[in-house]
């Protein structure tokens, strides 16, 4: 039978807080295991929470960069299970009265119109400590218990891996723009449960889903979905029914096994946190946050597009990363051809990027440096080699490409008159290689340009050397 | 040195004042009395002569160099739920053997900056579960006033202690009736502020929204010169009110010695003098009354509607939240730990041992008023009663400056009694529920006592943040 997948997706990210949700300790990365912990934070005896305005902040900002409603009210609730990692035996959590409620995550469009995937709301909760084990023991860090976490909740509106993939990398996208999270996955700053089903095409009742817990990587979603989707099949093909259950994926195994199913699920038993009184927000207070909010990427993208004139791979690329972005326009209004900043920005300064390990912005490289190195290669008062050997020294070093251009004399020749010394110099030297050329071997002209090149010092204009050898060899 | 066991507070704090005697010398004489009496009394789990004799050293030398502060010098007894660092801090259960506290309650932090010794730990029902002091684990505590019988609880180490003239004051906790019961039981003054007056960070929950740290002490001024020490807003306490809290000692002065109530009008609820009431405690509570209207005070009775309802809205509330902040005593990072090959059996472990039958009992009932299926008919309904419940006593107080009402409808029992029989226990706080489930503040008096010699309270009930008009009627209606 042909069968329709439906997938829905609670993700949580980890916020970009100095401090943790409830205490004062920082929110550090790779520590000593238990150097950054307190009373609050280990749960000792006594020990009360309080909120990080700052964690409320920087949700609010997620929720309005994906078009939520902003609850003027909201509440924390205690989420009671046992596990050593949990330092109260209970997670505050939200779970009746959440932070943001609807929205939406816009996809690129793929094949046909652009997809809209419904968010089910936005709520804050707090991150439990790392278990380790070790032969015989097991040990517990709580250095991340009490980091913030924002779960993502959206609706049953995926359709396929892909489009689950395409979601996730758009959520990100929307999470590094508005400055809420790193969205770091090497650190777990984005984890993800997926809970997915079949239905027979045309059947409007949702199948019985099966959720797979805890994936942090894109491909082992993309995997575990892709194994889901084979398994569910084949058991409804064979009539069997899907039973209800929590799995885990094993990436080793390249398969999903049981957890617990729906019969032993735990009663949570939620109910409203008394140490925490409601999160009231004002509308001004709302607003005011909002001031500060970005462009969404995906009408970046767009405009950008339209704007500079560039093809929507490339505005796609580079509004994916908001500080790449804001250099490329930065550098496009500078020199005043966008298709050339484009051109430049996703081959050199990527490449550039890459090869150095630090994204643009920590480089010594500014817009107005490239902008005006480029404003030099358009007039031609450089070559495109010369520009592209400035560029590494400008990422490196920084300064002012005129100024280098004119102190080093590293202007293009223009003078026909002095590139035909070379031209003829190249022509005498290399007797084989004309003859190639003569016999047919167009190839043979790439190397005679090189020749003049050499012999000008890279300063020739490439064009006009290669016009002349033309002529002469004609 | 005067006579310790019948000082105030405010008294100690004038001798250290006019240096008749010194710090070092008042908390010897008090150690001295508190180790002479543990066998009998045991009001204590944790005597702290060292340390409260170093900080005594202190608290002189700082006096010696011409400083002073609020309570310089001062010896105070803790209940044992209130961290002070360096010092155990039990609750009274086997489950925190071994742990020290690594950091102050901010209630101990304010003490401390104010100068006060902390002699001990007062011993107290298990995580204040209980209204006898008989649930800890370390033994019952006995009644200094009334020989053989409960000193009430669950703070009944601090109200022993102070009624049997070992600690000058104590400070105790209030989760619906565990400052005020015991006050009454043992013949002092206790006071359960408005819920969020006083810090409870640090302060080993029992029930987050009911629970109120209290000052337990012999006068009304004593409890007015503790409370202008620990109480006001905490930035660790986000329940803590932002309101800035008035100065209470000697809010009384200035009133008219022959009528100091004229012009206050006191609420007389009728469902808090219905059949249950013991007849000698009735009689006490109506004379207290007599003796208002003739200190100038009008009286009128009012109604509580739904105070029938309060006994279990109380434990269905409470209950539900201790069931959630007793879980964390799980043997992983403190206290007591029966090591087990696997996890779930380490907690069933160090759990069935750590913990005791009464703390069992409220786990499970809290856990299952919160479980799937039963939240909405319990949990959820215990609520919304709540909320009626304050809106009873709002009303009430939109007619009156205060509530007057007995404290327990019975005075102390003997030892022993209904230990086996928790819904007979859990009657008792019919008075004194009201009063932490709306939130209001309400303090206890002593009101005399019964012809066998023990000692009854009288009940004042304020709206919240009524502190300053509770402690004025407290002073002029307390025995001279």
């Amino acid at each position: 039978m042909e069968y329709e997948v439906v997938i829905g997706l609670e993700t949580h990210v980890q916020l970009k807080t100095r401090t943790k949700m409830f205490c004062g300790c920082a929110t550090a990365f790779g520590a000593t295991p238990n150097s950054h912990v307190c009373p609050v934070c280990l749960g000792y005896p006594g020990a009360l929470p309080t909120i990080n305005g700052e964690a409320i902040r920087l949700t609010v900002m997620a929720g309005l960069m994906l078009g939520c409603r902003i609850a003027p009210l909201s509440r924390f609730d205690r989420k009671n299970y046992f596990y050593p990692d949990s330092a109260k035996d209970y997670q505050i959590t939200q779970n009746g009265a959440p932070l943001c409620l609807g929205g939406a995550v816009r996809l690129p469009a793929r094949e046909g119109e652009a997809r809209v995937i419904r968010i089910n709301h936005i709520h804050l909760e707090e991150d439990v400590g790392k278990l380790t084990h070790r032969a015989g023991c097991s040990g517990v860090d709580f250095n991340r218990a009490g980091t913030p976490l924002m779960e993502i909740v959206s609706e049953p509106d995926l359709r396929s891996p892909d489009e689950a993939i395409a979601y996730l990398t758009a959520l990100r996208e929307c999470m590094i723009y508005a400055g809420v999270s790193d969205c770091n996955l090497e650190e777990g700053n984005m984890r993800s449960d997926v809970n997915i089903s079949l239905r027979p095409k045309g059947q409007e009742a949702y199948g019985v889903k099966v959720e797979i817990k805890n994936m942090n990587t894109f491909s082992g979603i993309h995997a575990a979905l892709g194994y889901e989707i084979a398994r569910q099949k084949a058991a409804l093909d064979a009539g069997q029914a899907i039973v209800q259950e929590t799995r885990r994926w094993d990436p080793d195994a390249g398969e999903t096994f049981s957890m617990r199913t729906k019969e032993n699920a735990e009663d949570y038993r939620y109910f409203p946190e008394p140490d925490l009184p409601p999160v009231l927000l004002a509308q001004a207070q709302i607003d005011a946050w909002a001031k500060d909010l970005p462009e969404a990427p995906a009408a970046r993208r767009e405009r950008m597009a339209r704007d500079y004139g560039i093809p929507d791979y490339d505005a796609g690329v580079l509004a994916a990363d908001r500080a790449l972005a804001d250099f490329f326009e930065a550098t496009a209004q500078r020199c005043g051809n966008g298709k050339l900043a484009s051109n430049w920005v996703m081959a050199e300064v990527l490449a550039l990027t890459a090869k150095e390990g630090r994204p643009v912005q920590d480089s010594a490289l500014t817009p107005q440096a490239l902008g005006d190195l480029l404003r030099l290669l358009e007039a031609g008062t450089i070559n495109g080699p010369t520009a592209k050997a400035l560029l590494p020294e400008l990422f490196a070093e920084g300064g002012d490409p005129k100024a280098i251009v004119e102190r080093r004399g590293l202007a293009q020749v223009s003078d026909a008159a002095a590139i035909e010394a070379f031209v003829d110099a190249a022509l005498a030297d290399n007797p084989k290689v004309v003859a190639d050329y003569k016999a047919g071997k167009q190839a043979a002209l790439g190397f005679l340009v090189g020749q003049v090149m050499k012999r000008s010092k890279g300063k020739a204009s490439p064009q006009l050397a290669q016009r002349l050898l033309r002529e002469k060899l004609a | 040195m005067d006579d310790i066991r019948h000082m105030t507070l405010a008294q100690a704090l004038a001798g250290l004042r006019a240096k008749r005697f010194s710090s070092v010398e008042l908390t010897q004489a008090l150690l001295g009395a508190m180790e002479a009496s543990q066998r009998d009394i045991h009001a204590f789990v944790t005597i702290d002569a060292e340390g409260a004799l170093a900080q005594a050293a202190e608290a002189d030398r700082r006096r010696a160099a011409g400083e002073e502060a609020p309570l310089l010098g001062a010896p105070i007894a803790m209940k044992d739920n209130m961290n002070v660092a360096g010092q155990p801090c039990t609750a009274s259960s086997r489950i925190l053997e071994g742990y020290v506290a690594p950091y102050d309650a901010t209630v101990s932090a304010r003490l401390r900056a104010a100068g006060a010794v902390f002699l001990g730990r007062t011993n107290m029902d298990e995580f204040a579960l209980g209204s006898t002091t008989q649930t800890s684990a370390f033994g019952p505590t006995e009644n200094p006033v009334a020989r053989g019988c409960i000193p009430g609880g669950s703070s009944g180490g601090s109200a022993a202690a102070v009624g049997g003239g070992l600690a000058l004051a104590a400070l105790g906790t209030d989760t619906g009736g565990s400052i005020r019961q015991p006050a009454s039981h043992c013949g002092i003054v206790g006071l359960k502020p408005t819920y969020g007056r006083v810090s409870r960070y640090g302060v080993v929950a029992c029930a987050s929204s009911l629970d109120q740290v209290g000052p337990m002490t012999k006068t009304v001024e004593d409890a007015a010169l503790l409370m202008d020490v620990i109480a006001g807003h905490d930035p660790l306490d986000a329940t803590t009110l932002a309101a800035p809290a008035p100065r209470l000692a000697g809010c009384w002065e200035g009133m008219d010695p022959a009528r100091p109530l004229a012009g206050m009008t006191l609420g007389l609820p009728k469902e808090y003098f219905g059949d249950g009431l013991d007849p000698e405690v009735r009689a006490l509570t109506e004379a207290a009354a007599k003796r208002a209207e003739a200190l100038g005070a009008a009286l009128r009775e009012v109604s509580l509607p739904h105070a029938g309802f309060g006994i279990p809205t109380y434990y269905i509330c409470m209950t539900a939240e201790v069931s959630a902040n007793l879980a964390r005593f799980d043997g992983v990072r403190y206290g007591l730990r029966v090591p087990r090959e696997e996890v779930l059996g380490q907690y069933l472990a160090t759990r069935a041992q750590g913990f005791g039958a009464e703390t069992k009992r409220r786990i499970l009932l809290g856990t299952f008023v919160l479980s799937s299926g039963y939240y909405d008919a319990y949990y959820n309904r215990a609520q919304k009663v709540r909320t009626l419940i304050r809106r009873d006593f709002e009303a009430a107080f939109a007619g009156c400056d205060l509530l007057l009402a007995p404290v327990t409808p019975e005075p102390a029992w003997p030892l022993g009694v209904y230990q086996d029989d928790p819904i007979r226990n859990y009657l008792s706080d019919v008075l004194t529920v009201g009063a932490n489930l709306a939130g209001c503040c309400a303090i206890a008096i002593p009101a005399g006592a019964t012809a066998a010699g023990k000692p009854v309270g009288l009940q004042l009930l304020g709206p919240a943040l009524g502190e300053a008009t509770l402690l004025r009627a407290a002073h002029a209606l307390e025995p001279r």
